[in-house]
């Protein structure tokens, strides 16, 4: 059986317990032993990704206690993945952390690359979906292959929904364009963060969407927030949530 | 003590005036097209930008030897060449040059290297009239305003504007925004100054060290008129303009228009390389922070640049706050990775312009990782003492609550405290900028953790 221990960000547990609920169940059903550690926080990437990398090297050590000695981790959040992988330097680099920081996966990546997901038949979404690829997980985890080079089109997080009966797809103007959400970026750099987070959701609604979904629940908790002020008529759904089979919420 | 560039600030004034917002997020995002378009027409495209990225490496890693080589090429064509440490030294020499043979009118072409120096202002009180004949950059020097684009210099004004500062400094018709009349205003206007000025100008696209020659793309003709009608030329070229032969013209200038505007080539590709007979012909090779950048282990690939401009044309941040809300002379994504290099303290601010999100770096002709050298300004800014004092303090609280899971739990689990207390967590200060344009999300009833506690907590072994 997979062991996998289950990373969820820290504004998942707050603000969306049921994407967290979704991701271990989805797991489950791929026949994952699935664990919670009970003392995780942060992946520290606030702190890094604001220059400060010496106050992340607190959480990046804790991360590693609370995740150390399983198969998999896996967190339904391409930056803070991404962060695992790729900047978790503020602490030395030991044997445990080297391995801690192989074993992350991003929930898409680790049911399709890994599990090798791609029949969800308790799935069933009968509505028009606009897919929003994070950057980080786009550019930087390569779930899906963007618009600025000419490359055969691939899309993880496509080929996954594409299993779930009844799901149809709007194509946005500016499918891979940022969304503006960039972590602290959204509060220091408001005009600009909130500007663009209402032209997001804007193109997803101009192309006939009734629900963003997406892996990365920080770029959706931002264009949530636009949609809503704006009183466009548009929910936001994390993946795991449509895979898992909920119903439009 | 240098006043700090508010990019934020200077961004929510342009974001205001939503029909020039559109425009300019428009009008670049058709240029991104059409450079996409153009690329993946070359199916090397890939290819080339490693290769581009490869010269570039090499050129830069031998730079010494290279600009040798350019100077002895160079003089061996009659060219005189001079060097200069930073922007004082370049301007000092332009002017010598100028004033030792008493010329007082200077056309000149687009340089961003020029504008890097500040050298109109110097001139200009020393009574040396400079005229740009880049229409862009005209617009911007009779409006008296920096260029807000390295390719496309006025292209957050409308014709609207445009007519405006014109009918203010050329006393044309404020009432007739039509693009031709502009254009064709403008040509009237400068065209009479190639006739009778003293001296030409330009930047340099490309300087190529087994020639000596001087490469310069453009789009109007006006640097070929500044070079050719004159008895003086002056080229003005960074340091790092260098390639190492005209082959390799071979890879940049494919790469160049595509990357900038998607078109195949710039209308003109002028190699200066000897001066005509009774003229002379001068370049300045200048410094100015360019060595120092080069002994930055993160940040000396940022000289690659060709200035091509793709970085900003993809930028979403540069399209919606505008070139001169970075209040630097390069702006967007490049902008970003240069300016703090000239003063931390001033550009402190820009490397947090960015969401990180990595299209500048997919685009760059010459794979400079534009994004990885945002993320590591950052932390450069932070250890430099360059961050503001409340940003720092609530990172080293954040770091402290986070690496603290009775800490964490408390603050999160504490009755109705969601709400108020994860903005905090992720957002830090500035709290209610959040709120401004954005609802907040609620709190639901119980966190994961609690619901994992109560449903699944038993099967737990502990």
């Amino acid at each position: 059986m997979t062991q996998v221990a289950l990373f969820v960000p820290c504004y998942v547990d707050a603000f969306f317990p049921e994407v967290a609920v979704a991701t271990l169940e989805l797991l489950e059903r791929f026949g994952c032993d699935v664990h919670y550690p009970l003392d995780q926080t942060c992946c520290g990437q606030p702190m890094a990704n604001s220059g400060c990398e010496a106050d992340a090297a607190g959480a990046e050590a804790l991360f590693v206690r609370n995740f150390s000695d399983v198969d998999y981790i896996v967190g339904p959040s391409g930056s803070c993945v991404h962060h695992v992988r790729e900047h978790f330097t503020a602490i030395e680099q030991d044997d445990a952390v080297r391995q801690v920081r192989a074993r992350t996966f991003e929930l898409v990546e680790f049911l399709h690359d890994v599990l090798g997901a791609r029949e969800f038949p308790w799935a069933e979404f009968p509505h028009v979906i606009g897919l929003h690829n994070g950057c980080t997980s786009l550019r930087k985890l390569g779930t899906a292959s963007w618009s600025e080079q000419a490359m055969a089109p691939w899309s993880k997080p496509m080929t996954l929904l594409q299993a779930v009966k009844g799901i149809r797809f709007a194509t946005p103007a500016r499918p891979d364009e940022c969304c503006g959400f960039g972590g602290t970026f959204s509060v220091y750099e408001e005009p600009v963060s909130a500007r663009m987070g209402q032209d997001k959701v804007a193109d997803h609604h101009r192309a006939g969407a009734e629900v963003i979904v997406s892996a990365d629940m920080s770029c959706l908790m931002h264009q949530k927030g636009c949609a809503e002020r704006m009183g466009l008529p548009l929910r936001f759904m994390h993946i795991a949530q449509v895979l898992n089979g909920s119903p439009l919420t | 003590m240098t006043e700090r560039i508010d990019h934020a600030e200077a961004s929510s004034g342009f974001i205001a005036a939503s029909d020039h917002l559109e425009f300019h997020d428009r009008r670049l995002w058709d240029l991104r097209g059409k450079r996409d378009r153009a690329t993946a027409a070359i199916p090397e495209w890939e290819e080339l930008r490693t290769l581009a990225s490869q010269i570039k490496e090499h050129t830069l890693t031998h730079l010494g030897a290279y600009l040798e080589q350019f100077e002895r090429a160079a003089q061996a064509n009659g060219v005189t060449v001079h060097w200069a440490r930073d922007a004082a030294e370049h301007n000092q020499v332009v002017y010598d040059i100028l004033a030792a043979r008493g010329a007082k009118t200077l056309v000149k072409a687009k340089s961003m290297l020029t504008d890097e120096c500040e050298m109109r202002a110097f001139l200009e009180p020393r009574g040396i009239e400079v005229i740009e004949t880049d229409l862009g950059e005209r617009i911007q020097q009779l409006d008296d305003e920096p260029p807000s684009h390295i390719v496309v210099p006025a292209v957050h004004k409308l014709r609207a504007d445009v007519a405006e500062v014109f009918a203010r400094t050329l006393g044309t018709d404020p009432n007739n925004h039509d693009v031709h009349y502009l254009a064709e205003s403008q040509r009237r206007t400068t065209r009479p100054s190639f006739l009778t000025a003293d001296a030409g100008m330009t930047g340099a696209n490309f300087a190529v060290a087994e020639t000596g020659a001087i490469v310069v793309c453009t789009n109007e003709g006006n640097a070929d008129l500044s070079v050719h009608l004159p008895k003086l030329y002056i080229a003005c070229v960074g340091i790092e303009k260098i390639i190492p032969r005209t082959e390799h013209l071979g890879v940049f200038v494919r790469m160049l228009s595509r990357s900038a505007l998607g078109s195949p080539i710039t209308q003109m590709t002028s190699h200066f390389r000897v001066p005509r007979p009774g003229t002379e012909m001068h370049v300045v090779l200048v410094d100015n922070g360019r060595s120092d950048r080069l002994g930055m282990d993160d940040f000396w690939s940022s000289l690659k640049c060709i200035r091509c401009g793709a970085c900003m044309n993809t930028c979403p941040v540069y399209r919606r706050s505008g070139g001169l809300s970075y209040g630097a002379t390069y702006s967007g994504p490049i902008g970003v990775i240069i300016d703090p290099a000239y003063n931390l303290r001033k550009y402190s601010a820009l490397p947090f312009a960015s969401t990180l999100n990595g299209s500048c770096t997919a685009v760059c002709p010459v794979r400079i990782n534009i994004h990885d050298q945002i993320y590591k300004w950052r932390r450069v800014v932070a250890e430099r003492n360059a961050l503001p004092f409340a940003k720092k303090q609530a990172m080293k609280m954040a770091g402290k609550l986070l690496a603290s899971p009775r800490l964490f739990r408390a603050a999160v689990e504490a009755a109705g405290a969601g709400v108020e207390y994860l903005p905090r967590v992720m957002l830090y200060n500035r709290l209610n900028a959040w709120g401004k344009q954005r609802e907040v999300p609620q709190a639901p009833p119980q966190t994961f953790r609690q619901w994992w506690l109560a449903q699944r907590a038993k099967k737990e072994p502990r």
